[in-house]
Protein backbone atom coordinates (compact mmCIF):
# COMPACT_ATOMS: atom_id res chain seq x y z
CA UNK A 1 0.00 0.00 0.00
CA UNK A 2 1.59 2.93 -0.99
CA UNK A 3 0.97 6.30 0.80
CA UNK A 4 -0.02 9.65 -0.21
CA UNK A 5 2.23 12.59 -0.28
CA UNK A 6 1.83 16.20 -1.19
CA UNK A 7 3.96 17.98 -3.51
CA UNK A 8 3.72 21.74 -3.09
CA UNK A 9 5.53 24.48 -5.75
CA UNK A 10 6.94 27.20 -3.93
CA UNK A 11 9.05 30.70 -5.35
CA UNK A 12 12.35 30.03 -4.44
CA UNK A 13 12.11 33.94 -1.98
CA UNK A 14 12.11 34.93 2.04
CA UNK A 15 8.63 33.66 3.31
CA UNK A 16 7.34 31.28 0.82
CA UNK A 17 7.76 28.63 2.79
CA UNK A 18 6.07 29.97 6.13
CA UNK A 19 3.14 30.88 4.17
CA UNK A 20 3.07 27.47 3.71
CA UNK A 21 3.84 26.01 6.86
CA UNK A 22 1.46 28.86 8.77
CA UNK A 23 -1.76 27.50 6.36
CA UNK A 24 -1.10 23.91 7.69
CA UNK A 25 -0.38 25.24 11.00
CA UNK A 26 -3.80 27.26 10.87
CA UNK A 27 -5.50 24.18 10.07
CA UNK A 28 -4.14 21.80 12.65
CA UNK A 29 -2.33 19.71 9.85
CA UNK A 30 0.05 17.31 11.73
CA UNK A 31 2.94 16.56 9.28
CA UNK A 32 4.84 13.62 9.33
CA UNK A 33 7.75 13.75 7.17
CA UNK A 34 9.36 17.27 4.89
CA UNK A 35 11.66 17.31 1.80
CA UNK A 36 12.92 20.07 0.28
CA UNK A 37 14.11 20.37 -3.53
CA UNK A 38 14.82 23.60 -5.15
CA UNK A 39 16.10 25.01 -8.99
CA UNK A 40 17.66 28.45 -8.47
CA UNK A 41 13.75 30.05 -8.61
CA UNK A 42 11.90 27.70 -7.49
CA UNK A 43 11.41 25.05 -5.22
CA UNK A 44 8.90 21.56 -4.77
CA UNK A 45 7.97 21.00 -1.07
CA UNK A 46 6.95 17.35 -0.34
CA UNK A 47 5.30 16.61 2.45
CA UNK A 48 3.15 13.52 4.14
CA UNK A 49 0.45 14.65 6.53
CA UNK A 50 -2.01 12.53 8.85
CA UNK A 51 -4.90 14.19 6.54
CA UNK A 52 -4.02 14.33 2.60
CA UNK A 53 -7.00 15.51 0.66
CA UNK A 54 -7.82 17.93 3.75
CA UNK A 55 -4.07 19.45 3.39
CA UNK A 56 -4.56 19.50 -0.23
CA UNK A 57 -8.02 21.52 0.09
CA UNK A 58 -6.76 24.46 2.33
CA UNK A 59 -3.43 24.69 0.11
CA UNK A 60 -5.57 24.99 -2.68
CA UNK A 61 -7.78 27.78 -0.73
CA UNK A 62 -4.53 29.17 0.21
CA UNK A 63 -3.39 29.85 -3.65
CA UNK A 64 -0.88 27.19 -3.70
CA UNK A 65 -0.41 24.84 -6.47
CA UNK A 66 0.13 21.54 -5.19
CA UNK A 67 -0.18 17.57 -6.45
CA UNK A 68 -0.87 14.43 -4.61
CA UNK A 69 0.56 11.04 -5.38
CA UNK A 70 1.80 7.95 -4.03
CA UNK A 71 5.36 7.14 -2.52
CA UNK A 72 6.57 3.67 -1.08
CA UNK A 73 7.81 4.03 2.86
CA UNK A 74 9.42 1.23 4.63
CA UNK A 75 10.66 1.19 7.89
CA UNK A 76 14.27 0.33 8.75
CA UNK A 77 16.62 -0.47 11.88
CA UNK A 78 17.84 2.84 12.41
CA UNK A 79 21.59 1.25 13.20
CA UNK A 80 25.05 0.74 10.62
CA UNK A 81 24.06 -0.81 7.16
CA UNK A 82 20.57 -0.26 7.64
CA UNK A 83 20.06 1.48 4.60
CA UNK A 84 22.32 -0.48 3.07
CA UNK A 85 20.05 -3.72 3.70
CA UNK A 86 17.55 -2.25 1.81
CA UNK A 87 18.98 -0.51 -1.06
CA UNK A 88 20.18 -3.89 -1.69
CA UNK A 89 16.63 -5.11 -2.23
CA UNK A 90 15.41 -1.89 -4.65
CA UNK A 91 18.92 -3.10 -6.73
CA UNK A 92 17.74 -6.67 -6.24
CA UNK A 93 13.95 -6.18 -7.65
CA UNK A 94 15.82 -4.11 -10.39
CA UNK A 95 13.11 -0.53 -9.05
CA UNK A 96 14.74 2.75 -10.23
CA UNK A 97 14.37 5.03 -7.68
CA UNK A 98 13.16 8.89 -8.77
CA UNK A 99 14.30 10.45 -5.19
CA UNK A 100 14.33 9.37 -1.89
CA UNK A 101 14.26 11.14 1.68
CA UNK A 102 14.85 9.81 5.16
CA UNK A 103 12.64 9.92 8.36
CA UNK A 104 14.32 9.47 11.77
CA UNK A 105 11.35 7.57 13.87
CA UNK A 106 11.23 7.25 17.58
CA UNK A 107 14.29 6.91 19.67
CA UNK A 108 12.05 4.06 21.68
CA UNK A 109 11.22 2.29 18.57
CA UNK A 110 14.77 2.50 17.13
CA UNK A 111 13.84 3.14 13.39
CA UNK A 112 13.86 5.14 10.52
CA UNK A 113 11.59 5.58 7.61
CA UNK A 114 12.67 5.83 3.98
CA UNK A 115 10.14 7.31 1.29
CA UNK A 116 10.83 6.49 -2.02
CA UNK A 117 9.55 7.94 -4.96
CA UNK A 118 9.45 5.38 -8.25
CA UNK A 119 8.09 5.35 -11.44
CA UNK A 120 5.80 2.73 -11.65
CA UNK A 121 4.47 2.58 -8.02
CA UNK A 122 1.93 -0.29 -8.10
CA UNK A 123 4.79 -2.36 -10.15
CA UNK A 124 7.15 -1.68 -7.75
CA UNK A 125 5.74 -2.53 -4.94
CA UNK A 126 4.87 -5.94 -6.12
CA UNK A 127 8.36 -6.40 -7.09
CA UNK A 128 9.55 -5.61 -3.81
CA UNK A 129 7.21 -7.20 -1.24
CA UNK A 130 8.46 -10.56 -3.18
CA UNK A 131 11.54 -9.71 -2.28
CA UNK A 132 10.11 -9.98 1.30
CA UNK A 133 9.91 -6.41 1.79
CA UNK A 134 7.10 -4.66 4.21
CA UNK A 135 6.22 -1.50 2.78
CA UNK A 136 4.08 0.93 4.95
CA UNK A 137 0.61 2.21 4.44
CA UNK A 138 -0.70 5.30 5.33
CA UNK A 139 -2.33 3.88 8.63
CA UNK A 140 1.05 2.91 9.51
CA UNK A 141 3.09 6.15 9.22
CA UNK A 142 -0.03 8.04 11.27
CA UNK A 143 1.36 5.55 14.22
CA UNK A 144 5.28 6.17 13.92
CA UNK B 1 40.28 41.81 -32.50
CA UNK B 2 38.92 42.50 -35.69
CA UNK B 3 38.84 46.04 -36.03
CA UNK B 4 42.03 45.92 -35.34
CA UNK B 5 43.28 43.70 -38.15
CA UNK B 6 41.06 45.53 -40.68
CA UNK B 7 41.95 49.28 -39.07
CA UNK B 8 38.50 50.23 -38.95
CA UNK B 9 38.08 53.58 -38.22
CA UNK B 10 34.44 53.78 -37.57
CA UNK B 11 32.11 51.54 -35.76
CA UNK B 12 28.32 50.78 -36.37
CA UNK B 13 26.13 49.19 -33.71
CA UNK B 14 24.09 49.60 -30.93
CA UNK B 15 25.22 51.67 -28.24
CA UNK B 16 24.79 48.54 -25.56
CA UNK B 17 26.99 46.61 -27.67
CA UNK B 18 29.95 49.36 -28.14
CA UNK B 19 29.80 49.31 -24.79
CA UNK B 20 29.68 45.48 -23.98
CA UNK B 21 33.20 46.11 -26.56
CA UNK B 22 34.74 48.67 -24.38
CA UNK B 23 33.90 46.29 -21.70
CA UNK B 24 35.95 43.07 -23.60
CA UNK B 25 38.85 45.69 -24.56
CA UNK B 26 39.24 46.72 -21.17
CA UNK B 27 39.58 43.22 -20.21
CA UNK B 28 41.95 42.14 -22.27
CA UNK B 29 44.15 44.55 -21.61
CA UNK B 30 43.56 47.35 -24.47
CA UNK B 31 43.24 51.03 -24.25
CA UNK B 32 41.40 53.55 -26.51
CA UNK B 33 45.29 54.25 -27.87
CA UNK B 34 45.68 50.86 -29.23
CA UNK B 35 42.82 50.43 -31.66
CA UNK B 36 42.30 52.50 -34.77
CA UNK B 37 38.30 53.04 -34.07
CA UNK B 38 37.61 57.49 -34.62
CA UNK B 39 34.04 57.39 -34.46
CA UNK B 40 30.94 55.64 -33.82
CA UNK B 41 27.46 55.46 -34.68
CA UNK B 42 24.97 53.97 -32.76
CA UNK B 43 21.24 53.81 -32.71
CA UNK B 44 18.04 51.30 -33.03
CA UNK B 45 18.22 51.10 -29.10
CA UNK B 46 17.50 54.22 -26.35
CA UNK B 47 20.54 55.47 -24.33
CA UNK B 48 21.95 58.27 -22.71
CA UNK B 49 24.58 61.22 -22.47
CA UNK B 50 25.77 59.14 -19.53
CA UNK B 51 26.39 56.34 -21.85
CA UNK B 52 28.10 58.44 -24.68
CA UNK B 53 30.51 59.86 -22.31
CA UNK B 54 31.24 56.16 -21.04
CA UNK B 55 31.74 54.72 -24.28
CA UNK B 56 33.85 58.15 -25.84
CA UNK B 57 35.97 57.25 -22.65
CA UNK B 58 36.84 53.30 -23.28
CA UNK B 59 36.95 53.03 -26.91
CA UNK B 60 38.07 56.87 -27.30
CA UNK B 61 35.76 57.49 -30.13
CA UNK B 62 33.61 60.47 -30.91
CA UNK B 63 29.74 58.39 -30.59
CA UNK B 64 27.01 59.85 -32.94
CA UNK B 65 23.16 58.65 -32.44
CA UNK B 66 21.47 57.51 -35.70
CA UNK B 67 17.32 57.26 -36.25
CA UNK B 68 15.36 55.26 -38.64
CA UNK B 69 12.93 52.84 -39.42
CA UNK B 70 12.66 49.92 -41.71
CA UNK B 71 9.18 51.52 -43.34
CA UNK B 72 11.11 55.01 -44.28
CA UNK B 73 14.41 53.90 -44.90
CA UNK B 74 15.78 52.03 -42.33
CA UNK B 75 19.04 53.95 -40.89
CA UNK B 76 19.61 57.29 -42.26
CA UNK B 77 16.63 59.33 -41.29
CA UNK B 78 18.13 61.64 -38.63
CA UNK B 79 21.70 62.09 -37.99
CA UNK B 80 23.98 63.83 -35.33
CA UNK B 81 25.97 66.09 -36.18
CA UNK B 82 29.65 67.38 -35.06
CA UNK B 83 27.68 69.31 -32.04
CA UNK B 84 26.27 66.47 -30.67
CA UNK B 85 22.78 67.86 -29.49
CA UNK B 86 20.33 66.18 -31.28
CA UNK B 87 19.67 64.74 -35.11
CA UNK B 88 19.13 66.36 -38.12
CA UNK B 89 16.37 65.07 -40.11
CA UNK B 90 17.14 64.57 -44.10
CA UNK B 91 14.44 66.82 -44.80
CA UNK B 92 15.31 66.86 -48.67
CA UNK B 93 14.19 63.29 -48.35
CA UNK B 94 11.35 63.50 -45.32
CA UNK B 95 8.90 65.72 -43.91
CA UNK B 96 8.98 65.66 -39.94
CA UNK B 97 5.30 66.40 -38.01
CA UNK B 98 4.73 66.15 -34.56
CA UNK B 99 1.30 65.34 -33.46
CA UNK B 100 -1.09 64.90 -30.63
CA UNK B 101 -1.55 61.26 -30.88
CA UNK B 102 -4.87 61.11 -29.25
CA UNK B 103 -6.28 63.93 -31.65
CA UNK B 104 -3.71 63.38 -34.36
CA UNK B 105 -3.66 67.44 -34.37
CA UNK B 106 -0.07 68.38 -35.79
CA UNK B 107 1.59 70.68 -32.86
CA UNK B 108 3.64 73.36 -32.99
CA UNK B 109 7.22 73.62 -33.44
CA UNK B 110 9.05 72.40 -30.13
CA UNK B 111 6.06 70.38 -28.73
CA UNK B 112 6.36 66.72 -27.01
CA UNK B 113 4.23 64.45 -29.41
CA UNK B 114 4.59 61.30 -31.77
CA UNK B 115 6.80 61.61 -34.39
CA UNK B 116 5.15 61.45 -38.52
CA UNK B 117 6.80 61.05 -41.23
CA UNK B 118 5.99 61.53 -45.12
CA UNK B 119 8.53 60.25 -47.89
CA UNK B 120 9.11 62.70 -50.11
CA UNK B 121 10.80 60.92 -52.47
CA UNK B 122 9.85 56.60 -52.10
CA UNK B 123 7.91 55.55 -55.17
CA UNK B 124 7.09 51.77 -54.94
CA UNK B 125 6.38 51.68 -51.15
CA UNK B 126 5.04 55.77 -50.64
CA UNK B 127 4.41 57.06 -46.35
CA UNK B 128 2.65 59.77 -46.08
CA UNK B 129 1.99 61.07 -42.42
CA UNK B 130 3.81 57.71 -41.47
CA UNK B 131 2.83 57.48 -37.37
CA UNK B 132 6.48 56.25 -35.62
CA UNK B 133 4.68 56.21 -32.81
CA UNK B 134 8.16 57.33 -30.98
CA UNK B 135 7.01 60.28 -28.45
CA UNK B 136 9.84 63.07 -29.36
CA UNK B 137 10.47 66.70 -29.89
CA UNK B 138 11.39 68.53 -33.07
CA UNK B 139 13.42 72.02 -33.39
CA UNK B 140 14.58 74.11 -36.26
CA UNK B 141 17.19 76.56 -35.28
CA UNK B 142 20.57 77.33 -36.62
CA UNK B 143 22.82 74.99 -35.66
CA UNK B 144 26.79 75.29 -34.62
CA UNK B 145 27.39 72.95 -37.26
CA UNK B 146 25.74 75.37 -40.10
CA UNK B 147 23.54 72.91 -41.52
CA UNK B 148 19.56 74.36 -41.11
CA UNK B 149 18.05 70.96 -41.19
CA UNK B 150 15.57 70.76 -38.79
CA UNK B 151 16.47 68.71 -35.42
CA UNK B 152 14.73 65.91 -33.62
CA UNK B 153 15.58 65.44 -30.03
CA UNK B 154 15.97 61.62 -28.75
CA UNK B 155 12.66 59.97 -28.62
CA UNK B 156 11.87 59.61 -24.92
CA UNK B 157 9.02 56.78 -25.35
CA UNK B 158 6.34 55.32 -27.25
CA UNK B 159 2.77 55.95 -27.70
CA UNK B 160 2.20 52.21 -28.18
CA UNK B 161 3.32 49.13 -25.57
CA UNK B 162 6.07 48.31 -28.32
CA UNK B 163 9.49 47.73 -25.81
CA UNK B 164 12.81 47.99 -27.38
CA UNK B 165 15.13 45.51 -25.89
CA UNK B 166 18.28 45.08 -26.62
CA UNK B 167 18.06 46.94 -29.67
CA UNK B 168 15.10 44.86 -30.51
CA UNK B 169 11.26 45.56 -31.34
CA UNK B 170 8.63 43.65 -28.48
CA UNK B 171 5.33 43.52 -28.53
CA UNK B 172 3.90 42.40 -25.48
CA UNK B 173 1.45 40.70 -27.40
CA UNK B 174 3.78 38.56 -29.05
CA UNK B 175 4.96 37.57 -25.41
CA UNK B 176 1.26 36.69 -24.39
CA UNK B 177 1.08 34.27 -27.75
CA UNK B 178 3.85 32.18 -26.90
CA UNK B 179 2.80 31.63 -23.40
CA UNK B 180 -0.69 30.51 -24.31
CA UNK B 181 0.50 27.89 -27.21
CA UNK B 182 2.61 26.26 -24.50
CA UNK B 183 -0.21 26.17 -22.14
CA UNK B 184 0.63 29.10 -19.78
CA UNK B 185 -2.13 31.63 -17.75
CA UNK B 186 -2.16 34.70 -19.54
CA UNK B 187 -1.52 36.38 -16.43
CA UNK B 188 2.28 37.08 -16.79
CA UNK B 189 4.71 40.17 -16.61
CA UNK B 190 7.33 41.38 -18.48
CA UNK B 191 10.12 43.13 -16.51
CA UNK B 192 12.71 44.84 -18.15
CA UNK B 193 15.98 46.38 -16.78
CA UNK B 194 19.62 47.36 -17.78
CA UNK B 195 22.21 45.99 -15.30
CA UNK B 196 25.98 46.97 -16.96
CA UNK B 197 24.83 49.09 -19.89
CA UNK B 198 22.63 45.56 -21.26
CA UNK B 199 19.14 45.00 -21.25
CA UNK B 200 17.20 42.25 -18.80
CA UNK B 201 14.20 40.92 -19.87
CA UNK B 202 12.19 38.85 -17.40
CA UNK B 203 9.41 37.10 -18.35
CA UNK B 204 7.49 36.04 -15.55
CA UNK B 205 4.71 33.59 -14.98
CA UNK B 206 2.71 32.21 -12.69
CA UNK B 207 2.54 28.45 -11.93
CA UNK B 208 -0.76 26.33 -12.86
CA UNK B 209 -2.34 23.38 -11.40
CA UNK B 210 -1.89 21.94 -14.89
CA UNK B 211 1.65 22.88 -15.58
CA UNK B 212 2.91 21.71 -11.91
CA UNK B 213 4.23 17.87 -11.77
CA UNK B 214 6.39 16.47 -8.73
CA UNK B 215 9.05 15.96 -11.10
CA UNK B 216 11.57 18.99 -10.96
CA UNK B 217 13.60 18.00 -14.61
CA UNK B 218 10.01 18.36 -16.26
CA UNK B 219 9.09 21.53 -15.13
CA UNK B 220 12.50 22.96 -15.87
CA UNK B 221 12.24 21.48 -19.43
CA UNK B 222 9.12 23.38 -19.96
CA UNK B 223 11.15 26.91 -18.60
CA UNK B 224 13.64 25.98 -21.09
CA UNK B 225 11.34 25.24 -23.56
CA UNK B 226 9.10 28.63 -23.11
CA UNK B 227 12.37 30.68 -23.04
CA UNK B 228 13.71 28.78 -26.13
CA UNK B 229 9.78 29.69 -27.93
CA UNK B 230 10.24 33.62 -27.08
CA UNK B 231 13.81 33.12 -28.60
CA UNK B 232 12.43 32.09 -31.84
CA UNK B 233 9.19 34.55 -31.65
CA UNK B 234 11.39 37.95 -30.52
CA UNK B 235 14.81 37.12 -31.63
CA UNK B 236 16.44 37.54 -27.76
CA UNK B 237 16.59 35.17 -24.70
CA UNK B 238 14.41 36.20 -21.85
CA UNK B 239 14.59 34.96 -18.63
CA UNK B 240 11.69 33.06 -17.40
CA UNK B 241 10.69 32.81 -13.98
CA UNK B 242 7.94 30.90 -12.46
CA UNK B 243 6.38 32.82 -9.62
CA UNK B 244 3.32 31.26 -7.49
CA UNK B 245 -0.08 31.60 -8.30
CA UNK B 246 -1.92 34.87 -7.59
CA UNK B 247 1.76 36.39 -6.88
CA UNK B 248 1.13 39.01 -10.34
CA UNK B 249 -0.71 41.91 -9.00
CA UNK B 250 -4.31 41.79 -10.80
CA UNK B 251 -5.14 45.32 -11.49
CA UNK B 252 -9.11 46.36 -11.52
CA UNK B 253 -8.33 48.02 -14.87
CA UNK B 254 -6.05 47.75 -17.49
CA UNK B 255 -3.33 45.10 -16.39
CA UNK B 256 0.53 46.09 -15.99
CA UNK B 257 1.99 44.12 -18.04
CA UNK B 258 5.31 45.44 -18.57
CA UNK B 259 7.15 46.50 -15.53
CA UNK B 260 10.58 48.97 -17.13
CA UNK B 261 12.76 49.88 -14.96
CA UNK B 262 15.58 51.35 -17.19
CA UNK B 263 17.11 54.77 -16.35
CA UNK B 264 17.79 56.20 -19.43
Amino acid sequence: MSVKQISVFLENKPGALKKMTGVLAGHEIDMRALSMVETRDFGIARIIVDDPISAVNVLKEADFVSNLNSVLVVEIPDEPGGLDKLINIFADAEVNIEYMYAVSGHKSTKSACMIFRVADTKAAEARLVSKGLKILTQDDVMKI
Amino acid sequence: MFAMDLSATVLCCTPSYAAYLGERMKELGYGPDDIPLKAGIFGAEAWSEEMRKDIEKTLGIKAFDIYGLTELSGPGVAFECSAQSGMHINEDHFIAEIIDPDTEEVLPEGSVGELVFTAVDKEAFPMIRYRTKDICKLTREKCSCGRTHIKMAKPMGRSDDMLIIRGVNVFPSQIETVLMNNGYAANYQIIVDRVNNTDTFDVQVEMTPEMFTDNIGEIEARQRKLSDDLKAMLGIKAKVSLLAPKSIARSEGKAVRVVDKRKI
